[in-house]
């Protein structure tokens, strides 16, 4: 009979310490979500039903499942933050969250996590924003498939779509950002994954890196930015596959880079940008199989690159395939199919048997005088092409690329 | 006017040197797009050609037909007929028939090649219409030049003058005074000064099209505005046709009042 009894206890201590669910709805006896967690032991989940929610200031800390079922509204009533993380292992999942207060002393977001790890953020959709994603001092955390929507028209007022601040290993995948001032943000951050996100419209950078190392992103469409990628202050970040595309302006960029060292550019495609790459003060960097297409410059070097390689690329139809401001170049040019190419190739090697240059003394005037830029393809500069390209004076001599393709490289 | 039209038009078109300049434009289609197995690289190398190339035969090609057709002219100019109708209908005649040479030089090979299915089409059609235009202006200017020249030595020399003037030095000119005067703003007088020759107009029209992003890097309002919108297109098709009418103005003034 006693053991009955302890068994009893146990069974019960059991099922009330294992993960409860909790229905939130504007009906149920729970109808914050506030009280929910209030309510909540650790490792809960918290169901959110559909209707709206106006609530602002959540503070989540403990380790929640906060699931959303067909995207519950969260209004914040322009108030200020929504939510707050602070705990380890929380997971939120299928919110519709709007209306985040905007400040200009503190950073409101619609989800921050502070100093917290292991958290999944997922299926979120944000509009209306001043922050959207914002993670700060966290790490080993998921950003997956959120929608992030802004109205961003003025940089000064207006925050950034996901921000990282001195966040380490975490992944952000699948998100869809646009109209906001930075998409994608990382200060200080190290070793994060950014994978097949799309960023577009944002008026300033598609995805913009401080001060971190390590990282990688890939597969990933930048598109109508203000800059598609900004890479400042940075090492050891790997570029892959990514799309940069229609960055129009008069300081755009499709990739910005600036001090940054020991980078990897490979298997990008630059399209339509004013300026396909800006470089300045970078060095050691590996730029491989990259396509260049319709660029108004394809790549703009600025000054102190040393030892960058830029090999096996396309250069397509770009107005300037490579400007250049200083009279010493360090860096290779090597094996890159040029679509203005004009030598021949006798002995059939599939390497042309002329050396070319890539930088004209038409960029070397522009760059002097922008406004000659509207002399683009007339005849005399065409003329006065030529004859720097006979005898080089304003453009480094040894700036060439000395085994051209004569095919447009495919992999 | 539109008999001698009809007229000028059937002699040109029965002329050989039409048909060389068709089988020449058909042919640097063909060779431009067998060798480069792409439509966007050939127009831009076609526009290139074209630039240079249309107002050069406008120009030569409707000296040499003024000249040639003189006696023609005057027994014309016998009979009770307007002035202005005579020549306007030799002009349109020569220009047309050469832009006719240039559409269907150029577009036959396209067309085989599959135009329509590119999306190069609209690049392809803004070359031809500023082909068209070229043609239509130095023709007429080539007119001028004739009509006030009765030495016809002195009238190619003039043409062909004309032609490297506006092709060639006048971009120097225009570079070198950029250059000096880079401390100076300059976006308003380079849009003018482009304006202000009908084979940079129609080289900036074409730009508009295939080196926007480049054109877009440059900072400056006016710039942006020009190049930024459909403004440009439209003040570059006004001024290019401010630029066939008036010449064609002075022709018939000149040819009004000239004693044969």
């Amino acid at each position: 009979m006693n053991n009955w009894v302890t068994f009893l206890i146990i069974i019960s201590l059991i099922i009330t310490s294992h993960a409860q669910n909790i229905e939130v709805c504007n009906a149920c006896a729970v109808s914050t979500i506030t009280a929910a967690i209030a309510q909540a032991k650790d490792y809960d989940t918290i169901t959110i039903k559909k209707g709206t929610y106006k609530e602002h200031d959540i503070i989540i800390d403990k380790p929640l499942t906060i699931i959303g079922e067909n995207y519950p509204v969260i209004d914040g009533e322009s108030k200020g933050e929504i939510i707050t993380i602070v705990s380890d292992n929380v997971s939120v999942d299928g919110l519709f969250i709007i209306n985040v207060g905007t400040s200009y002393t503190e950073d409101y977001a619609a989800i921050r996590v502070r100093k917290s790890k292991y958290f999944v953020i997922q299926n979120v959709v944000l509009e209306r924003l001043f922050f959207g994603i914002y993670l700060e001092k966290s790490s080993y955390g998921k950003v997956y498939h959120n929608k992030i929507i802004g109205d961003a028209v003025e940089e000064y007022n207006s925050g950034n779509g996901i921000q990282l601040w001195y966040s380490n290993h975490i992944d952000i995948e699948h998100n869809y950002v646009e109209h906001v001032r930075d998409g994608i943000y990382l200060e200080f951050s190290d070793d994060c994954i950014i994978k097949n996100n799309v960023s577009a419209n944002n008026l300033r950078y598609g995805l913009h890196f401080m001060f971190s190392n390590n990282d990688m992103y890939q597969d990933n469409t930048f598109e109508n930015n203000g800059a598609g990628v900004a890479v400042m202050f940075s090492k050891k970040i790997k570029m892959c596959n990514n799309t940069f595309k229609e960055n129009w302006g008069t300081a755009s960029y499709g990739l910005l880079l600036k001090e940054i060292n020991d980078a990897e550019i490979k298997g990008n495609t630059f399209e339509q940008n004013t300026i396909g790459i800006n470089i300045e003060g970078s060095n050691r960097i590996i730029y491989k199989n990259n396509h260049f297409i319709s660029n108004g410059w394809a790549i703009k070097v600025r000054g102190a690159c040393y030892t960058n390689s830029f090999t096996e690329n396309n250069f397509l139809y770009n107005s300037f395939d490579i400007s250049y401001n200083s009279h010493v170049n360090d860096n290779v040019f090597d094996k890159n199919y040029w679509s203005n190419y004009t030598g021949y190739d006798l002995d059939k090697n599939g390497i042309g048997d002329v050396p070319y240059r890539p930088v004209k003394l038409f960029s070397y005037i522009v760059n002097r005088t922008p406004e000659t830029i509207i002399l683009l393809r007339s005849l005399f500069i065409d003329i006065i092409d030529f004859s720097e390209k006979v005898s080089p004076v304003f453009t480094p001599d040894n700036l060439l690329d000395n085994h051209p393709l004569i095919k447009k490289m495919s992999w | 006017m539109l008999k001698i039209l009809k007229y000028s038009f059937y002699d040109l078109m029965r002329s050989r040197w039409n048909y060389v300049y068709f089988v020449f434009y058909f042919l640097l289609g063909m060779v431009l797009l067998f060798l480069n197995n792409d439509i966007s690289k050939a127009v831009i190398t076609l526009m290139n050609i074209i630039i240079v190339l249309v107002p050069l035969i406008g120009t030569i090609f409707g000296v040499m037909y003024y000249y040639n057709s003189k006696e023609f002219t005057e027994l014309l100019l016998a009979q009770p007929l307007k002035r202005s109708s005579i020549f306007l209908g030799q002009y349109l005649g020569v220009a047309l028939s050469l832009s006719m040479s240039l559409i269907l030089g150029l577009g036959i090979p396209f067309l085989f090649y599959g135009l329509f299915k590119s999306n190069a089409i609209w690049n392809f059609s803004l070359l031809i219409i500023t082909g068209s235009f070229l043609t239509f202006i130095f023709t007429a200017l080539a007119f001028n030049i004739a009509l006030s020249n009765e030495n016809k030595i002195k009238g190619f020399g003039y043409a062909i003058l004309v032609w490297l003037l506006l092709a060639i030095i006048y971009d120097g000119v225009f570079l070198m005074s950029l250059i000096l005067f880079e401390d100076y703003p300059l976006d308003k007088f380079s849009l003018i000064g482009t304006m202000l020759n009908p084979i940079d107009l129609s080289r900036t029209l074409i730009l508009l099209k295939l080196d926007i992003s480049a054109l877009l890097g440059y900072t400056g309002a006016v710039f942006k505005q020009f190049f930024g919108t459909n403004f440009g297109l439209m003040v570059s098709f006004i001024m290019l046709t401010f630029w066939v009418i008036f010449p064609v103005f002075r022709m018939v003034y000149k040819s009004k009042r000239k004693d044969f």
